[in-house]
């Protein structure tokens, strides 16, 4: 990690490149943003980014990019940068990472690139996630993407999932030459990256534009297919002729705690509360026609501590929840969510209940949410996670009124690809098998990455999963061997 | 884009599509459906697979005018298009030779049971059908009933047609004259639903119904869907829609599907206001006005 005697681009010398602060992120206002969708961060300008770019240490040994799980080469990047050369620095990202704008705004920098950044030792690591999210958002205004020319190979891919693994994937292979189908269970393309993440954190215009340089790269996509239902992956094929087949069908049904009144009207899973909101735009209700619970003024809580957790309470605020919380039942640091969230939902009067959980919710006797019993905890030895195990304290418990409990405390697997393909391999808790070199699955010609392999992760982990499985893939597809 | 080759109301407010849809004609089997969404600004609605031509490429959809979106579609005739159809959905119903069947439909339910009727048919059962509607004009497939029914009963609330009374009055009579029964599989409104089970829940006869609650992705993500079986939550799209009628709790289904009302009757209001400005055409319907102004008085859930 020693700094590099190569001839720098970057005019700061060593020494004062440590003296720079961290450029701060410009965002909209708390009080103004906790009303409205539009995003939060609101970008570097061109000189705020090759500032922060001087910051650079450019380390010999990068472990900024050694800890990026699709291997960006950050300090070329950002070298780059600091020349002004922001369309050289997009392409150099784009060779290993297709989705940048989006990895810019929602990868969690903090436990890869940045959390290995040399400058973090000593002052704030460098504002790598920021940095790339500046070019990728650079190169769109411009317009001017250089589109790669490659010989067509004549293999087809089918790639399952139109999500940051999929997408991933599909954005590889069209470079290496393969034809490329992409098939989308909903009506609209992006997986978790649409119905999952909100607006003020991941603008859906963001995803189009992704979306259509892969489709101006010759990617086809085909929405409202079930892979599964509607065809299956021996069908894919044996019928339709696709030599390999990519499953990367994400996170399934959610999780319920098991405790009383979790049936009750005003009960949410995430999932649920998120998709009417990102999808299916309820909250433009009655122009959209999906309706949902009216929040204003109500009491809102959303049970979990990930990055999920926080998008569906700062969600609630935008529509005018009265108090929302958030219940954890380990502590600040355990939480799972990007910092950067935890931070805007602090700024935002998001509610923290943290060392709590809770064991029962309250009805009106008509059916409807009325409030939640908790108990406090503390925490104890570590558990399997290596977190410390939430113990409850007796005798804690106090009752919190609630009109809507959102639960975000994880997915199991969906069952629907697993059910319907023979000598696929499941393990125990029903994800698909598969090796985490090769993303290869128990079927010859079929690999699989992302949450339906590993349970629910991070954007860049399915992408990281989606980078290794193209590889693979285009081995398996020149070279015939399994 | 999915195209209406063929539009037809088979009752008042009850309308057969026949939409293309190969991938989905393809692969349909009885007890299945599909989610629909009509335009842009549309939510995404369940709706019931009456049956399917693969050669053609096609599917019947049956649809009830309930609230806004089933109002509007049934607005639609052929040559229109729908935005997205998504299926078939949900596990297909278990087909078995299991000796003598009956099948319930109760009002639009019975388009539902139809292919299951249908297909327990084919499987070797003696194949006893229940109809019930409010009145007359609402039988709905009583010729496809017929044909592949050995015994159809029907009743109408009001005894405007076949016999007055209800689905389960037939369905008792059939009890106490001792006929054997080695599986009762019924479709239709919750309470109807209920009944059933109730009913043969003490004589331990295997009944199964298909559940109608509130759904949005039906693919296994969101979780809407959720039902109570046994103590434990279940997803209709995933786990179901059929189910072992004597472990649903049925009263969590009604309340859990009343959940939007407010919203469902707002939206209702809404187009009816700007239908009778003359926005959507209703000439179509054979009862025009009728069908398309019923009051909403159902949910979300209810088109299954």
């Amino acid at each position: 990690m020693t700094p590099t005697a190569k001839k720098s681009l970057n005019p700061v010398p060593i020494k004062e490149r440590m003296k720079i602060p961290r450029q701060t992120m410009p965002e909209q206002a708390p009080q103004q943003r906790a009303h409205n969708f539009n995003e939060v961060n609101l970008g570097y300008s061109a000189e705020l980014a090759q500032q922060e770019a001087q910051r650079c240490l450019e380390c010999a040994k990068a472990t900024c990019s050694d800890n990026c799980p699709v291997g960006v080469k950050v300090t070329e990047f950002v070298e780059l940068i600091v020349a002004g050369k922001f369309l050289e620095a997009a392409a150099k990202i784009r060779e290993d990472n297709v989705l940048p704008a989006i990895t810019g705004r929602v990868c969690p920098q903090e436990d890869h690139c940045e959390g290995k950044c040399l400058l973090g030792k000593k002052v704030k690591p460098l504002g790598i996630g920021y940095l790339e999210r500046f070019v990728a958002d650079y190169e769109q205004k411009m317009g001017s993407r250089v589109l790669p020319s490659v010989p067509p190979t004549g293999k087809r891919v089918a790639v399952v999932g139109s999500g940051p693994s999929g997408l991933t994937v599909a954005g590889d292979l069209i470079q290496k030459g393969h034809k490329v189908r992409v098939f989308e269970a909903l009506h609209e393309l992006g997986g978790v990256l649409v119905y999952g993440i909100p607006e003020f954190r991941l603008p859906k215009r963001i995803i189009r534009e992704q979306l259509n340089y892969m489709r101006e790269m010759g990617v086809e996509f085909e929405t409202d297919v079930v892979v599964g239902r509607t065809v299956t992956i021996d069908e894919l094929m044996n019928e339709e002729g696709y030599d390999a087949v990519y499953i990367g069908t994400g996170a399934g049904l959610p999780q319920f705690m098991g405790i009383p009144g979790e049936h009750l009207n005003g009960v949410y899973s995430a999932n649920e509360f998120l998709t009417r909101i990102n999808l299916m735009k309820a909250y433009k209700f009655p122009v959209y026609d999906e309706p949902m619970l009216d929040l204003r003024g109500k009491n809102v809580a959303v049970i979990g501590g990930g990055n999920t957790a926080l998008d569906a309470i700062r969600s609630a605020l935008r529509l005018g929840a009265g108090k929302a919380y958030v219940i954890y039942r380990r502590s600040e640091a355990e939480m799972p969510a990007r910092i950067e969230e935890v931070h805007h939902a602090e700024q935002e009067g998001i509610d923290f209940r943290m060392l709590t959980a809770p064991v029962e919710f309250f009805s009106d006797g008509k059916g409807w949410l009325t409030g939640a019993r908790c108990v406090r905890m503390e925490l104890g030895e570590p558990d399997a996670s290596g977190r410390r195990r939430p113990v409850p304290i007796a005798g804690s418990e106090f009752d919190l009124p609630l009109s809507v409990a959102i639960m975000a405390i994880g997915t199991t697997a969906n069952p629907i690809v697993q059910t319907t393909t023979p000598g696929l391999g499941t393990n125990k808790r029903g994800y698909i098998v598969a090796s985490e070199e090769t993303q290869r699955t128990t079927r010859k010609g079929v690999f699989a990455g992302g949450d339906i392999v590993t349970g629910a992760a991070t954007v860049i982990l399915a992408m990281g999963a989606g980078r290794r499985a193209a590889k693979s893939i285009h081995e398996y597809l020149t070279t015939g061997e399994w | 884009m999915f195209k209406i080759i063929h539009a037809q109301f088979l009752a008042p407010g009850i309308k057969r599509f026949v939409i293309e849809a190969p991938r989905i004609a393809r692969k349909q089997k009885p007890g299945q459906f599909v989610i629909l969404r009509i335009y842009e600004e549309g939510e995404r609605i369940p709706v019931t697979i009456e049956n399917s031509d693969p050669e053609r490429g096609t599917i019947n959809i049956v649809v009830q005018s309930v609230g806004k979106t089933t109002h509007l579609l049934n607005s639609l005739t052929s040559g229109d298009s729908i935005l997205d159809v998504v299926g078939p959905l949900g596990k297909p119903s278990e087909i078995a030779n299991y000796g003598t069947v009956v099948v319930v439909g109760g009002g639009v339910g019975t388009a539902m049971a139809y292919p299951t009727a249908a297909a327990l048919k084919r499987a070797g059962n003696r194949l006893i059908s229940i109809v019930g509607a409010r009145n007359k004009e609402l039988v709905i497939l009583e010729k496809e009933m017929r044909v592949t029914s050995d015994v159809l009963m029907i009743t109408t609330d009001d005894g405007s047609y076949a016999d007055k009374g209800f689905v389960t009055d037939k369905l008792r009579q059939l009890i106490q004259n001792g006929a054997r029964i080695d599986l009762v599989v019924a479709v239709g409104p919750i309470v109807m639903m209920k009944a059933v089970a109730d009913m043969t829940r003490p004589e331990r006869i295997h009944t199964v119904v298909s559940l109608n609650p509130i759904m949005i992705d039906g693919t296994g993500m969101c979780g809407g869907c959720r039902v109570l079986i046994d103590g434990k939550s279940q997803f209709a799209c995933v786990d179901g829609p059929e189910f072992d009628a004597h472990r649903v709790d049925f009263a969590v289904l009604v309340q859990r599907n009343a959940m939007y009302r407010d919203a469902e009757q707002q939206s209702m209001a809404e187009y009816q206001g700007r239908t009778a400005e003359g926005g959507r055409p209703c000439a179509d319907a054979p009862h025009g006005e009728h069908a398309c102004l019923a009051a909403s008085s159902g949910t979300q859930g209810e088109q299954r």
